[in-house]
């Protein structure tokens, strides 16, 4: 169940998202945390990123995309987004980015209290 | 006196001529109303109009309203005070001010000096009355009084000489034309436009001009003019007259410099600036006709824009690094109405230029251009100048000629994207993956991107399959106008690491680098930069074989569950069906399946396959299971198909064994991965029924033998095939289609076609290394090819043992798929 969690900058819902185990070390895996599909990206430098699932652009699933220290490649149509902060690269769309926290091995994406892993997110599949 | 920040600085621009009014212009475009109070000072009591118009207005074709640029109310509406009738005639450097004839003195922070030219006057005896004002009837062409005054007096006159055959002189011969008198142009030297055209030319230009009526007389040095006060003709050095009541003299221009020279500016032959059209005087500036560039004078138009630019980027600090490095001289006129375009050399000189020419004197048709080093070092077109458009800017901008020169004289046919750039409207889609148009790209060029890569990257075009790459390419030096910046990251095989294919490939070795992640850790300081992965991964493969250490992460989506994505993320399944020969036992397996997994589509393929299209990821290890046949490869960079034709088992033409070759090569070749995809065919006779010729590698059956065809392609790019060699048996086709595979793999780049390879190569040198063996290198590729069909081990295995177990995960429930995909196992 979603739980509020003061460690976030502003109040954050905190939902769980599988097991870092599940992502291929230099991949993505898309999961559903609530009714929102969410791209997780495990580096090799050991980081973990969340952004939304499908690429603004054409709907390409972001999960499935080659990914370096900082970028992932929209598998469709090669559109880049920063895993910082969701911000396109070299377009001008930009895909929502979200906090992520890995506790003993479990993965939890952080949700703006306001705008909870429940509402279906734009585009969301 | 104190300047404050609040204070705007005063510019004076003296002459209001195309130069004068154009600078002003592009100081305004840059904001240059904040920064200063303009006052322009014109000798004409006019606002500022087209000198190059002045013919038209001489022949009556143009009134002189139509010839204005600007109006006496523009400037009056930009703010600007224009003192026109009013002539500068002393700069008082060390006061920054000068005095005019209106008896003024006028401060400035800022001068520009635009004064022009005026005619020059060639020694001919009784051109003047004694008060130095010309007598009747002699006239000079420049202005626009000068335009009045010469079509007032031709009222009264039947025949008019024009001294100078150069442009001016054509120009007002054309005008007085117009008035119905009989014309005669005298021209000093040998033929007419000599700064223009080369003697073919102007003798076909003559004859067009003689067929209107004006008589034209050359190497004729005209001593005086004849007559009492009023004028009745010419003399000639060599004892000749000629009878006219008119005369024209347009044989020049002479910079009007004397004001830089008489107040201390450095003056030649004009007033001499520097790359930013500074005078010696770094607060005056000099522009147009005046001024002296790098020892030239122009007296064109173009150059006098370009020019201008500069000064105003210059004095309005709106781009400190701008710099006037002087023009090419490219003009495009009518003269008489016979189109003309001249371009710089116009007779080769050197003994590495060559010339491409067409003559039709008949129809007053000549073309020629000189070309160095495949660019376009000069040219004429005369009457016909439909091709003028792109070589003008061929010239201009440097840019290097198709390899076929035809073309670039005569539409023959489609014309090349190349021939077409500058007649290419902006609209036209360009990259049409990304839906880039030209307009799109040149926009970029112009934003400041001066290199293909990140035209590429800002536009994305040639980003999709990459096609349009060579078109974005040439159009990208077309707009740079031949400047593009040389990013030598495009030499790099992967961005992110500073290295050619062979310095990354020795890097490779030396170190040992054995997986992506180890070479980006060792090259790039762990930086490993996504898009570089999958190039990099097939060049640690085919360096490494069976060392090579598998990364996933490496792969792009389609290599890492073996299917194609499609774009709804569904994936597209391609069994393996070799030669295209199936079975009916086979094609109800894929039936049951389609049905099965909700394939939204099953599709025969170009390739001869089926393809099943519509399928989820997660359903991919058991549609394989299923089906029982290997993959088709139909997702990766690698050998993907051998299609044939029915050959000698069914064909009554049939000369050779096509469906076997076919099957024995798709059972050797299957599954090599390469820098692209290479696809195959085998036809049974050279009726080629399976397109061998347009494909990557081709066998063709032919009495007694196989031929054998490399580097085809009927996709994106068309391009027959180069016949590599011919052979008598399957067995050598085998083995010489593995040597030619194993090349390519080895020395192809990153995503070459084998089309571009063999086109970057030559055949000659490909037959020179694989079959005359002439790098002695031939055992050794056909022993690394043979390791490779030796390692081939189908991916849809992968179904009963996944290589992660969230491979084949379903979208959003990764945490539930987890262990659940040994396809064998489950059901």
């Amino acid at each position: 169940m979603p739980s509020t969690d003061s460690h976030g900058k502003e109040e954050s819902v905190w939902v769980p998202a599988g097991t870092i185990e599940q992502i291929p070390v230099g991949q993505g895996r898309c999961v559903l945390t609530g009714a929102r599909q969410i791209a997780l990206f495990r580096l090799r430098s050991g980081e973990v990123y969340a952004l939304d699932a499908v690429c603004p652009h054409r709907g390409g699933p972001l999960a499935e995309g080659l990914v370096g220290r900082e970028t992932v490649i929209c598998p469709l149509h090669a559109f880049k987004f920063s895993l910082r902060d969701g911000r396109g690269l070299d377009n001008d769309f930009s895909v929502k980015s979200y906090p992520v926290e890995l506790r003993d091995g479990n993965l939890f994406v952080g949700f703006p209290a306001g705008d909870g892993p429940h509402t279906v997110a734009d585009g969301g599949a | 006196m104190g300047r404050t920040e609040a204070r705007k600085r005063k510019l004076l621009v003296i002459g209001n001529g195309m130069a004068g009014a154009r600078t002003v212009e592009e100081i305004l475009a840059r904001g240059g109303a904040e920064q200063f109070d303009i006052t322009v000072f014109g000798e004409e009591p006019y606002g500022n109009y087209n000198r190059i118009l002045l013919s038209n207005v001489l022949s009556g074709t143009q009134d002189p309203s139509e010839i204005f640029l600007n109006s006496l109310n523009w400037y009056a509406e930009k703010g600007i005070e224009l003192r026109a009738g009013v002539r500068a005639d002393v700069i008082a450097r060390p006061h920054k001010a000068i005095h005019c004839d209106d008896g003024n003195w006028y401060q400035y922070d800022n001068l520009i000096i635009a004064t022009g030219s005026r005619p020059s006057i060639p020694p001919i005896a009784a051109l003047r009355r004694a008060n130095g004002e010309f007598r009747p009837g002699i006239f000079v062409f420049r202005t626009l009084d000068d335009c009045h005054k010469i079509a007032e007096y031709a009222a009264k006159c039947r025949r008019a000489a024009v001294i100078g055959g150069g442009l001016l002189g054509l120009e007002a011969a054309r005008g007085l034309l117009n008035h119905g008198l009989a014309v005669h142009v005298v021209h000093l030297m040998g033929h007419l436009m000599e700064q223009q055209l080369d003697p073919q030319a102007a003798a076909i230009l003559r004859r067009t001009i003689e067929a209107m009526g004006i008589q034209v007389h050359l190497k004729k040095l005209t001593k005086a003019a004849l007559g009492d006060d009023q004028v009745t003709g010419l003399a000639f050095e060599d004892g000749a007259t000629l009878d006219c009541d008119m005369i024209v003299v347009a044989t020049g221009i002479t910079p009007n410099a004397e004001i830089g020279s008489r107040w201390g500016l450095v003056t030649e032959r004009a007033i001499v600036v520097d790359d930013h059209m500074r005078t010696s005087d770094p607060e005056i500036y000099a522009v147009g006709e005046c001024a002296q560039h790098r020892g030239r004078v122009y007296g064109l138009v173009a150059p006098l824009w370009e020019q201008t630019k500069v000064l105003a980027d210059q004095i309005t600090g709106t781009n400190p690094d701008a710099t006037y490095q002087g023009s090419k001289l490219a003009t495009k006129l009518k003269v008489m109405g016979v189109e003309l375009v001249s371009m710089g050399v116009v007779e080769p000189d050197r003994e590495n230029e060559d010339v491409v020419q067409f003559m039709e004197p008949r129809r007053g048709i000549y073309k020629k251009l000189v070309i160095r080093d495949g660019r376009l070092a000069g040219g004429i077109m005369l009457g016909d100048v439909s091709k003028a458009a792109y070589l003008m800017q061929a010239f201009d901008r440097d840019i290097r000629l198709p390899d076929e020169w035809l073309s670039l004289l005569f539409d023959t046919g489609a014309p090349t994207a190349e021939v077409t750039f500058a007649e290419m409207p902006d609209s036209v889609q360009i990259c049409n993956c990304n839906g880039v148009s030209k307009g799109t790209i040149v926009r970029c060029v112009g934003g400041g991107k001066r290199s293909l890569k990140s035209v590429m990257e800002t536009t994305r075009a040639g980003t999709g399959c990459g096609s349009c790459k060579t078109l974005v390419g040439e159009l990208v030096e077309w707009a740079c106008g031949g400047r593009v910046e040389d990013d030598p990251s495009v030499h790099y095989y992967v961005p992110d690491i500073p290295l050619t294919k062979t310095e990354l490939v020795k890097a490779v070795r030396d170190r040992s680098l054995k997986s992506v992640s180890a070479v980006y850790q060792a090259l790039a300081d762990g930086k490993d930069e996504p898009a570089g992965k999958p190039g990099l991964a097939s060049l640690l493969k085919i360096i490494w074989g069976d060392e090579y250490q598998d990364e996933r992460d490496a792969r792009f989506i389609n290599d890492r569950v073996h299917a194609n994505i499609q774009n709804d993320g569904t994936f597209s399944v391609v069994p393996r069906i070799y030669g295209g020969v199936t079975s009916p036992a086979e094609l109800r397996r894929i039936a049951d399946v389609a049905e099965k997994y909700h394939a939204r589509m099953v599709k025969i393929t170009g390739g001869q396959r089926i393809d099943i299209l519509g399928i989820r990821k997660q359903d991919l290890p058991y549609v394989w299971r299923d089906l029982g046949m290997p993959s088709g490869h139909a997702y990766t960079k690698a050998f993907r198909t051998c299609k044939t034709c029915v050959g000698t088992d069914f064909c009554r033409y049939g000369l050779g064994d096509s469906v076997q070759l076919g099957i024995k090569i798709e059972k050797r070749f299957q599954g090599i991965e390469s820098p692209h995809k290479m696809k195959l065919a085998a036809s049974g006779c050279p009726r080629n029924c399976a397109e061998a010729t347009v494909k990557d590698l081709g066998a063709v059956a032919v009495e007694n033998g196989w031929q054998i065809y490399v580097g085809g392609a009927a996709g994106s790019t068309v391009r027959a095939g180069d016949l590599l060699a011919t052979v008598k048996t399957h067995e050598e086709v085998l083995t010489l289609m593995g040597r030619f595979i194993q090349y390519y793999r080895e020395n192809a780049r990153y995503a070459e076609r084998t089309y571009s390879f063999v086109q970057r190569l030559g055949i000659e040198r490909v037959r020179a290394i694989l079959i005359e063996d002439c790098e002695g290198e031939v055992a050794r590729l056909d022993r690394e090819v043979e390791a490779a069909v030796a390692a081939y081990r189908d991916p849809w295995l992968e179904r009963s043992k996944p290589y992660e177990p969230t491979q084949f995960a379903e979208a959003g429930r990764v945490e539930n798929h987890a262990g659940e995909f040994a396809a064998d196992a489950v059901h």
